[in-house]
């Protein structure tokens, strides 16, 4: 009974079967690069974010260590908590305006990731993120201080909050800020 | 008496769980050569030997819960990851949250699934159907290799009972976030569904080396696939249910590497499941099948292990050890990649299918459902593995978050559901269209008749639409549950006696309908940040919220403070809905806080307030006020996410009891 169907019907049946795979992959191709060129996130440091700032509409990751004594906390009208502090990767430094509630494990002196935009001399984030581990500091954090130069993993565990006081700039002066936005 | 255990239980631990990893390359060898040779008690020894392997390593696991409990911190694992005032029950929970314990917990799982094989009775006239005892040593045998190859894995390079020295006085305790009920039922469920799929792979591997996959094949393998994707199931939901209810932040899945790696098994697995069902019922896609089990299996490995070697950079990843990353990679490429060569050379040998294949038909649908699962996958994989890869190839630091997912899972999901609808609805071999439309007549109109409510009730015309096609999946699984009850005989018309097969496929689909229900509710959660001194009201959908007081108090290894929160409908002066008492606890050993949610799920909407963190002000006079930080969810339909997510995993998990018509033909029997 099997063996009697006309041969044309078992490749009919295949043509559909490759029809859909081609479609689907077609698709799926489609919408994963379509997303990838709009949905993607870059990491920048502070100094890269200062020397090339991104699109107003861009979002991007900044990350670093917060300046210690530069999280200035309020509320706006309806009761929001509202928090203004520096991020730094020993080079620059950019101020982060955030709205909710800053992470448990959010310290100064500590590494943070903040999620928004910039532009052009304020970051507005609308989620900023620390680790829960504190020893740990998030990966591309630590790259960034190797590449900037303030730390090298091979001489120890990244610097502590009261060594990295010192090392970090002052807050930026206005023409600072006049120079990031050229 | 506490050194005797001190001495005993870690030693004794140790000895078994080298037992057992003997044990497991006997019981991996010997049968194999018994298969061989055709000799008999070779083949025989499979079962004693997957025993004795279960019951070796449920003894080691004695000896850890038993050194655990008397606060042996002479043990690394425990000292790293106990503390003396940790409460009892996490004591024991706290051992498998860990890299070494998880991966001990693995093993232990992989040994309990080969004795639920050995257990299980020798088909007899009266049940043949269950396993033939050559094809179970077979199968026994390669569960033994895998299992062999992961307990030595365990006692070489991640060994739970190594010693320390000195003996430190406490341990360093346990990360408190991990200090959770639902964190401590949580990885047993989704290791016993990774693990689970360590069966189908060894049943297709069978069949590669057997050269045969018929549908007497397919039907041994289906109880197998069944139960590790309802476990699966459970594991995903309840982990989605932790990161809601424990992190505090209010989502329910952040497409984390971690998620997205328990979640790319689980549609292979999906996948998987509905081919099994085409080459039972029609001899058909046996080499797909064969290669989704293989891929099932593959990604459930990559999926344990990856995660926790570091190489995938996450929140959950708390082991970063490159050695281990570098066994974990050989084991793998030996399983996985020997396993597709095996696959290359003996998948073309296999009979290849004499019949045709109809786009409109149930084998249609099912391969149609096939290709949208496996191209999800791919996607899922390529968001989980572009920002890695871009790392590691070209330097740039990237991350590809839910946007990504958005844009690319949402479209392939929802011809998904569109095809689950008509799919139920389709006869084998051929469908004729003037039959099929009456059939999906029914769900058709209750869906029609649901577009204006839906579009006014969502919050976005894309959530309304995919809401419409979850409607369309229940409906259309209810209609053909009501269809197929209405064909049976007048007098035998009981929904107890449709075929359990049925009621699995059908529950099944009503879960996916429920849970894509519930995240077309959460698309419309509203949230509220506050900051407030007690007496403070906000106003959240209609609702008002009242900060009435703060409290402190004491648990075991921690303090806490507590926020009371009272909920009155329309507004200040209304009748009392509820009350919520989130609260943050500070434990003092590792200087860590963890936000404890509070939630009232109610039918159509979750409740959801976290306490942020609590400030203390002075005022002019010199009094101190105490400020907190509130935010205030309220979630639509959240509690049927997780709801789907039972109804799927419980609803399939029928199929697995005896079916009635096998238990007529018993009674049958029984009578005659």
């Amino acid at each position: 009974m099997a063996a009697s169907l006309p041969f044309t019907r078992r490749k009919a049946g295949r043509f559909w079967i490759i029809l859909a795979c081609l479609l689907c992959l077609g698709s799926a191709v489609g919408l994963v690069l379509n997303a990838l060129s709009s949905t993607i996130v870059f990491f920048m440091a502070p100094s890269q974010v200062v020397a090339h700032p991104p699109a107003p509409a861009q979002t991007i990751r900044l990350g670093g260590m917060v300046v210690a004594g530069s999280l200035h906390t309020g509320k706006t009208a309806n009761n929001t908590p509202e928090s203004r502090f520096d991020v730094t990767d020993g080079q620059a430094a950019v101020t982060v305006q955030y709205r909710g509630i800053l992470p448990d494990l959010f310290r100064e002196g500590q590494s943070v990731v903040a999620l928004g935009r910039y532009d052009g001399h304020d970051f507005t984030a609308n989620e900023v993120l620390a680790k829960h581990d504190e020893t740990y500091m998030p990966k591309e954090v630590a790259d960034a201080l190797q590449k900037s130069g303030r730390w090298d993993p091979r001489f120890g565990p990244p610097p502590d909050t009261a060594s990295w006081n010192s090392m970090t700039t002052p807050p930026p002066a206005p023409q600072n800020k006049q120079g990031a936005a050229e | 008496m506490a050194t005797l255990a001190t001495i005993f239980c870690p030693e004794g631990g140790h000895f078994a769980l080298a037992l057992a990893c003997a044990l497991a390359f006997m019981q991996g060898i010997l049968p194999l050569i018994g298969l061989r040779r055709a000799e008999s008690p070779l083949i025989t020894l499979a079962r004693p030997l997957a025993l004795s392997q279960c019951l070796a390593l449920l003894f080691a696991w004695a000896c850890l819960i038993i050194a655990s409990l008397g606060d042996d911190f002479s043990l690394k694992l425990i000292a790293e990851t106990s503390a003396i005032n940790k409460p009892w029950a996490y004591k024991i929970a706290g051992l498998w949250g860990n890299h070494e314990g998880s991966l001990l917990l693995w093993v232990t799982l992989l040994s309990l699934w080969c004795a639920g094989l050995a257990l299980l009775p020798a088909p007899t006239t009266a049940r043949p159907e269950a396993l033939p005892p050559r094809l179970r040593a077979r199968i026994l045998a390669l569960l033994g290799l895998v299992g062999a190859g992961f307990s030595l894995f365990c006692l070489t390079a991640s060994n739970p009972f190594l010693r320390l020295w000195p003996v430190p006085a406490d341990g360093m305790g346990m990360n408190p976030l991990l200090q959770d009920p639902g964190l401590a039922v949580h990885p047993p469920l989704l290791y016993s569904g990774y693990v689970g799929f360590a069966v189908p792979f060894a049943f297709a591997i069978s069949a590669l080396l057997e050269g045969k996959a018929d549908a007497l094949w397919a039907r041994y393998m289906r109880p197998w696939v069944i139960s590790a994707w309802a476990l699966l199931t459970l594991g995903i939901t309840l982990g989605s249910w932790w990161s809601y209810s424990v992190l505090g932040w209010g989502g329910y899945w952040f497409w984390d590497p971690v998620e997205n790696a328990a979640l790319i098994p689980w549609l292979t697995g999906t996948a998987l499941l509905h081919s099994v069902l085409v080459v039972e019922k029609r001899s058909l896609l046996q080499g797909w099948c064969l290669l989704l089990a293989i891929a099932t299996f593959a990604f459930s490995l990559s999926g344990t292990f990856l995660v926790r070697s570091g190489i995938l950079n996450s929140v959950h990843a708390f082991a970063n050890d490159p050695a281990r990353g570098l066994f974990i990679l050989g084991l793998l490429g030996l399983y996985g990649g020997g396993s597709l060569l095996l696959f290359a050379i003996r998948a073309p040998a296999l009979p290849s299918p004499q019949t045709g294949f109809s786009p409109l038909s149930r084998e249609g649908a099912l391969l149609l459902n096939n290709i949208l699962l496996c191209t999800l996958c791919a996607v899922v994989l390529t968001g989980t593995l572009y920002p890695p890869f871009m790392q590691l190839l070209f330097g740039r630091t990237l991350s590809v978050g839910k946007p990504f997912f958005d844009a690319t899972t949402i479209p392939l999901t929802l011809p998904l559901l569109a095809i689950m609808g008509v799919s139920v609805a389709l006869p084998w071999r051929q469908a004729r269209t003037d039959k099929l439309l009456p059939r999906l007549a029914p769900a058709l109109l209750v869906t029609a008749g649901n577009i204006l409510p839906a579009f006014w009730l969502f919050p976005t015309p894309l959530a309304a639409f995919s809401a419409l096609l979850a409607l369309w999946v229940i409906s259309a699984a209810l209609c053909d549950l009501i269809l197929r009850l209405r064909s049976l005989p007048v007098g035998d018309r009981k929904l107890h006696h449709l075929p359990r097969s049925l009621w699995a496929a059908s529950l099944a689909h009503i879960g996916v309908g429920v849970t894509i229900l519930g995240l077309c509710g959460m698309a419309g959660s509203q949230e509220r940040l506050i900051e407030a001194r007690p007496g403070t009201h906000t106003t959240l959908t209609g609702r008002d919220w009242e900060l009435t007081a703060l409290t402190a108090h004491h648990g075991p290894n921690y303090e806490a403070v507590e926020a009371h929160l009272t909920i009155r409908h329309h507004n200040a002066h209304g009748p009392i809905l509820a009350t919520l008492t989130p609260e943050i606890r500070l434990f003092p050993q590792q200087g860590q806080r963890t936000l404890h949610v509070a939630i009232l799920h109610r039918p159509l909407e979750d409740l959801y307030a976290a306490l942020g963190s609590v400030k203390e002000e002075h005022d002019p006079q010199g009094q101190s006020h105490y400020t907190a930080i509130l935010r205030l969810h309220e979630n639509p339909l959240a509690s049927w996410i997780w709801l789907g997510g039972i109804i799927m995993a419980l609803g399939s998990g029928l199929h697995l009891l005896p079916a009635r018509r096998r238990l007529l033909r018993m009674k049958r029997q029984v009578q005659a």
